[in-house]
C-alpha cells in the first residue's frame, strides 16, 4: 500500500487531517491577511488616483479594477469547488468536503459582485443596466450553478451525503461550464473580449494593466483569507466533539 | 461496477447486457402504460404553457410567429423537467432502487435504459405534439421540420441531464422545486441550439450546424450522464 501512495506528496495526506489543516490555515492566515490588505489598498489607490483615464470611457472605466478580478475569481472559485469535491469523492477526505462547502457561498457572492459591477459599468458604456450578452449570461448561469449547489447542500440533512451529492453536482457543472460558455458566446456577443490574460501581451497600456494585476492578486489573497476562515469554522463545527477542539475552546 | 466487461466470455455477457437493457426498458414502459394519467400530464402541461403566451402577451400572428420557436422549446423543456421527479421516485419508495444498486449488473446500463424509457414516454410524445403547438403559435410551415428534428435530438439530452437532478434529489421528501434549481442552468445550451435550429429553419438558413451541436451534446450526455446518475443514486440511497 505504501508504495502505491508514493505518487502523492505527503502534505496531501496531512491536509486530510482536520486538526493539521486547522493549524496550518491558522499559521498561513496572518500572512494572507497582510497581503490582501496591502495589495487591495495599494491597488485601489493606484487604480483610482494614478492610473490614466480611458480615452473613450473616461473615468467610468475604473470599475474594471473590481469587475475583472471578481469575474476571474468567481470562475476559479467554481473550479476549486469542483476539484475539492472530486478529491472528497475519491479519497473520502472530510477536509476537502469542507473546502467545497465553504467555496459555494463565497463564489456566489463574488459572482453577484461581478454582475453588479458589470451592470453599473454597463449603464454609462452601453446605456443599459443589463444586456443579454454572452459573458453576462454565462456569469449569470455560473451564479445559478452556485445557487443550485447551495440549495442542494441545505436540503440534505446528513453532512456527508450533502457533501457527496454537491460534489457530483459541481462536477457535472464543471463539465457543463465550457459548453455553456461557448453556446452563449455563439448565441450573442456584445461584450469586449477578455481584458486580462497572462499569456498574451496586454491590450491595455502598462500603467492601466499593472494595477489590475495587483487587484487580481489582492482578490485572490482576500479569497484565501475568507476561505480559510470559513474552513476553520467548519472544522471546529464538525469536529466539536473531538478532544483537541474542546481543549482549544476551553483555552479560549 | 463494470466487472462483466472484463470477463473473458464476452459474447455471453454481451447478450446478458442486452437482455438486461431490454428488460429494464420493458419494465419501465409497462409501468408507465399502467399509469396513463402520469403519461398525459406533461403533454397537457406542454399544451397549457404554450397557450398562456398568446393570452399573456398578444394574439397577433406576426408577433407570435417570432416567439414560437422559443416558446415551444421552453414549453418542452419545462414539461420534461416536470416529469423528471417521478423517474426514480416510485422505485425509491418501494425499495426497487436499492435492489437495483445491490445487483451485480452494471448500473450504467440500467440507468441508461430507464432514461431512454422515460424519454420515450415524455420527450418523444412532446416531439410528436410540437407541430400542433407550432400551428397554434403561427410557426411558419418551413419551421416544422426543424422544430421536430431539433426536439427529437434535443429532448433525450434534456432527459439525461434531468435524470442527474432526479437522482440527486430522490432521497429528499421535497425534490420538486430543487430539481429545477439544479437542472435548469444545465439546460441552457440545449435550449439555445434547439431554438436556434428552429429559427434557422424558419428563415431558410441551413440548420445542419445546430443539429450537429445538439447531436454532440446528446453523445456527450449518453457517455457521461449515466455515470453521474449512477453515482448520484448511490449517494442518495446510502445517505
Amino acid at each position: 500500500m505504501a508504495e502505491n501512495k508514493k505518487w502523492l506528496p505527503r502534505w496531501f495526506y496531512q491536509m486530510a487531517s482536520p486538526r493539521w489543516c486547522y493549524e496550518f490555515c491558522g499559521r498561513l492566515l496572518p500572512w494572507f491577511v497582510v497581503a490582501a490588505v496591502l495589495l487591495l489598498g495599494a491597488g485601489t489607490a493606484w487604480a483610482l488616483a494614478w492610473a490614466p483615464a480611458d480615452y473613450q470611457q473616461g473615468n467610468s472605466f475604473r470599475i474594471i479594477y473590481i469587475h475583472v478580478p471578481a469575474a476571474i475569481l468567481a470562475q476559479s472559485c467554481y473550479m476549486l469547488m469542483a476539484v475539492a469535491g472530486a478529491i472528497g469523492l475519491i479519497w473520502k477526505m472530510k477536509v476537502a468536503d469542507m473546502v467545497a462547502k465553504s467555496c459555494a457561498p463565497i463564489g456566489a457572492t463574488i459572482a453577484v459582485l461581478a454582475l453588479a459591477t458589470g451592470a453599473i459599468w454597463g449603464k454609462p458604456t452601453w446605456g443599459a443596466w443589463w444586456v443579454w450578452d454572452a459573458r453576462l449570461t454565462s456569469m449569470l448561469v455560473l451564479l445559478f450553478l452556485y445557487l443550485g449547489v447551495i440549495a442542494l447542500h441545505s436540503a440534505m440533512e446528513s453532512e456527508n451525503t450533502a457533501a457527496q451529492a454537491t460534489s457530483v453536482l459541481a462536477l457535472v457543472g464543471l463539465v457543463n461550464i465550457p459548453i455553456i460558455k461557448y453556446s452563449v458566446e455563439w448565441w450573442n456577443t456584445l461584450h469586449q473580449p477578455a481584458t486580462f490574460t497572462l499569456t498574451e501581451k496586454p491590450a491595455m497600456p502598462m500603467e492601466m494593466w499593472l494595477p489590475l494585476l495587483v487587484m487580481v492578486i489582492g482578490f485572490y489573497c482576500f479569497f484565501s483569507v475568507s476561505l480559510m476562515l470559513r474552513v476553520r469554522n467548519e472544522i471546529l463545527h464538525r469536529e466539536r466533539r473531538a478532544g483537541w477542539v474542546r481543549t482549544l475552546l476551553e483555552k479560549a | 461496477m463494470n466487472q462483466p466487461l472484463s470477463n473473458p466470455d464476452m459474447p455471453v455477457k454481451q447478450t446478458g447486457m442486452a437482455v438486461l437493457f431490454c428488460a429494464v426498458m420493458k419494465r419501465d414502459l409497462m409501468l408507465a402504460f399502467r399509469r396513463r394519467s402520469d403519461l398525459l400530464n406533461p403533454l397537457i402541461f406542454f399544451l397549457m404553457v404554450a397557450s398562456l403566451f398568446p393570452l399573456g402577451i398578444s394574439p397577433e400572428p406576426t408577433f407570435l410567429e417570432q416567439l414560437a420557436p422559443g416558446v415551444v422549446w421552453v414549453g418542452a423543456l419545462l414539461a420534461t423537467l416536470l416529469s423528471m421527479d417521478s423517474l426514480f421516485r416510485s422505485d425509491f419508495d418501494d425499495g426497487t432502487l436499492e435492489q437495483t444498486l445491490l445487483s451485480p449488473q452494471p448500473l450504467f446500463l440500467v440507468v441508461l435504459a430507464k432514461v431512454i424509457a422515460h424519454w420515450a414516454m415524455t420527450g418523444l410524445p412532446l416531439t410528436l405534439m410540437a407541430p400542433l403547438l407550432g400551428l397554434m403559435l403561427f410557426l411558419p410551415t418551413e419551421g416544422m421540420g426543424g422544430l421536430m428534428l431539433s426536439l427529437l435530438i434535443g429532448t433525450p439530452t434534456l432527459s439525461l441531464i434531468g435524470a442527474i437532478g432526479a437522482a440527486l434529489t430522490v432521497g429528499l421528501r421535497k425534490g420538486g422545486v430543487l430539481i429545477s434549481l439544479l437542472v435548469l442552468p444545465l439546460y441552457i445550451p440545449v435550449l439555445i441550439f434547439g431554438a436556434g435550429a428552429v429559427q434557422a429553419a424558419v428563415t431558410g438558413l441551413p440548420l445542419g450546424g445546430y443539429l450537429a451541436l445538439l447531436g454532440a451534446m446528446l453523445a456527450l450526455g449518453i457517455a457521461l450522464a449515466p455515470l453521474a446518475i449512477a453515482a448520484a443514486l448511490r449517494i442518495s440511497v446510502s445517505g
